[in-house]
């Protein structure tokens, strides 16, 4: 008896704990966004709950929640209660919209310049001194190149990694579907593993020293430089790569059910501030607007870039494409080719 | 009796260099397979020296995961517990049909991999699940929250309980409890007078181990967890964003925690072993 006792006790005391959590009267928002942006969210989430307060706002905390974007999307579809999305690219967004229909079609016109605040690109990541002398994409495919990219099926980055590397085998001379496809193809051959995820594939880079080159987002590359040493990685950057739009949104049928929506709208807003510009910069992603862009120039390497829409025709037709069931990357990607 | 005696005789025969060889092996085996990592694990934890480990452990948001890893442990232990300890005395003490179908059931949880046990929760109460929008519209929260962190992993350590009892009880058999029936004892005295003294090491060995595998589970809570920061991630969760935050200091010093709670648990254990031989 006694003892059933002590456990009810402490069963209670340990609820007893928990139970302020939730008892909070301020106001909460979670932002639900891929791998990559930890370190800004941290940044950007302590900034707006600052200027939020300031404008005589309730105290706002942002929860965050991170993982692969499709991976991401996926969990808002099945319930996850996010507030924003701020995801890798406009196609997870879009199925969010299509399968769970908690936001409209028309959701990427709702902000300035494809509800994109900032931009960003793929680079190379490469060991100290280059030792395998990576210099562009076609570096990729020779036989003795490993190369690390996380899985297209879950990952945003992974699958602008993918049609990046596809954009240049077409911009080629003489290159065509077939080449790109041919040239794609090759590439995943020196793939080793696929992580769910860009920073899965990061860690497996860095810290367990898989692979000669790490195709990654370019903020995600700077961080990896400047958190582990610039003495034991470098960056390269290709001949041609592709524009990155990470898009973000409210989500309508989370807030308006939470009441959320005033303050996830400014949350989103104030990205696009010099405020926020700024902290998007000195995180490594390209800011949008020209004054800090051009204060920033220094940082970002000039690249040829080219985007999704002219070259594949938007993310619905790449996706269908390539990324499906069955698609191009099922057709290149598999155990034994 | 005379078991033992012909085994001691036994191992008495085995030539010595057998016998040091097959301990070394043993020992060499159990020291690179666990007490290297395990002592990998607290060394990286304190890498960045005693400050910085408790500067980790201290941060809210691994606060909130050893708080959220304890409730989880603490209702779905005593859940357990009283459910194995019915299951167990169901199996042991009655005959009926269905009795192996219900040994099967039980041992569910160890053939299934935890990712789908995860997965069959986010298909029963997701928002695209069986019951996802009836939830949503009374407003209850089952997965991205903790009572689905709590199904998850009730149903990943249901086995532990009931697998340590029912050889246990088979084995007592139902003299003593039947023998109290026809002293006059009720029902719930018979429980509580004999079967539970006999059983009352067994069972808090089922306890210890539902525990650490309640405390440390990772794949099922992983996919119904939504991982928020400091509101749906457990201790191993966390660890795994401390890791990817390339924070490997901090995510050794709360997975130390973890590896502290192993090593109680083996303690523990040691001591109920011992306790279960000189009571039996």
């Amino acid at each position: 008896m006694k003892s059933l006792k002590t456990i009810a006790t402490l069963a209670a005391a340990v609820l007893a704990l928990a139970a302020p959590l939730a008892a909070h009267a301020e106001v909460n928002l979670l932002n639900v966004s891929y791998d990559p942006t930890r370190e800004l969210y941290q940044d950007y989430n302590a900034a707006f709950a600052k200027y939020w307060k300031g404008k005589g706002g309730d105290t706002v905390t942002v929860k965050q929640s991170h993982g692969g974007s499709g991976k991401q999307a996926r969990a808002v579809i099945d319930g996850l209660d996010a507030d924003v999305v701020t995801l890798a690219l406009a196609y997870d967004i879009d199925e969010i919209g299509e399968k769970a229909k908690l936001i409209p079609a028309n959701w990427q016109k709702r902000l300035p310049h494809n509800s994109s605040p900032y931009t960003s690109t793929i680079v190379f990541l490469v060991r100290k001194g280059n030792p395998k002398k990576v210099r562009d994409w076609n570096d990729l495919i020779r036989p003795d190149v490993k190369v690390i990219t996380p899985n297209p099926k879950t990952s945003g980055g992974a699958r602008w990694n993918y049609l990046a590397a596809w954009g240049y085998a077409l911009k080629q001379k003489g290159g065509n579907e077939a080449k790109a496809k041919e040239f794609v193809t090759k590439l995943f051959k020196n793939v080793p593993v696929l992580d769910s995820g860009a920073r899965g594939s990061t860690t497996t880079f860095v810290q367990r020293g898989q692979g000669d080159v790490l195709l990654a987002w370019e903020n995600e590359a700077f961080l990896a430089v400047n958190e582990l040493g610039k003495d034991k990685f470098e960056i390269v950057v290709p001949s041609v790569s592709i524009l990155a739009e990470p898009p973000v949104t409210v989500v309508d049928k989370v807030v308006d059910r939470k009441g959320t929506r005033k303050v996830a709208e400014e949350y989103l807003k104030y990205l696009y501030t010099p405020a926020g510009q700024e902290i998007a910069a000195k995180h490594y992603y390209r800011p949008i607007d020209k004054n800090i862009a051009a204060k920033y120039a220094k940082v970002f390497p000039k690249v040829k870039l080219f985007t999704i829409d002219d070259t594949f025709g938007g993310w619905k037709a790449a996706q269908k494409k390539h990324f499906a069931d069955g698609g191009v990357f099922d057709q290149i990607y598999g155990p034994g080719k | 009796m005379s078991g033992t005696s012909a085994k001691s005789v036994r191992t008495r025969t085995e030539p010595a260099p057998v016998r040091w060889l097959l301990i070394i092996v043993a020992f060499l085996f159990l020291g690179l397979f666990l007490f290297v990592p395990l002592a990998a694990v607290f060394a990286q934890a304190l890498e960045k020296g005693w400050d910085a480990y408790l500067v980790a452990i201290r941060e809210p948001d691994a606060l909130a995961a050893v708080k959220l890893t304890l409730i989880t442990a603490a209702v779905s232990v005593p859940v357990n517990l009283v459910f194995g300890v019915v299951a167990a005395w169901a199996i042991a003490k009655f005959e009926f049909r269905g009795k192996q179908l219900l040994i099967t059931l039980i041992d569910l949880p160890f053939s299934v991999s935890p990712v789908i046990s995860g997965l069959i929760y986010v298909l029963l109460f997701g928002l695209q699940g069986w019951l996802g929008p009836w939830l949503q519209a009374h407003d209850i929260k089952i997965i991205f929250a903790v009572p689905g962190i709590v199904l998850a992993t009730v149903f990943v350590t249901f086995p532990f309980v009931a697998r340590e009892l029912i050889p246990l009880m088979e084995a007592q058999g139902k003299d003593e409890e039947e023998a109290a029936i026809t002293l006059g004892a009720s029902g719930f005295q018979t429980f509580w007078r004999v079967t539970i003294p006999n059983i009352k090491w067994g069972l808090l060995y089922g306890v210890i181990l539902c525990n650490a595998r309640a405390m440390g589970e990772f794949g099922a809570v992983s996919v119904v967890s939504g991982h928020i920061r400091g509101a749906t991630n457990t201790i191993p969760l966390h660890v795994e964003i401390l890791y990817n935050e390339y924070n490997y200091a901090a995510a050794f010093a709360v997975a130390s925690l973890l590896a502290l709670l192993a090593l109680v648990t083996l303690v523990v254990k040691s001591f109920v072993e011992w306790r279960m031989r000189e009571t039996s």
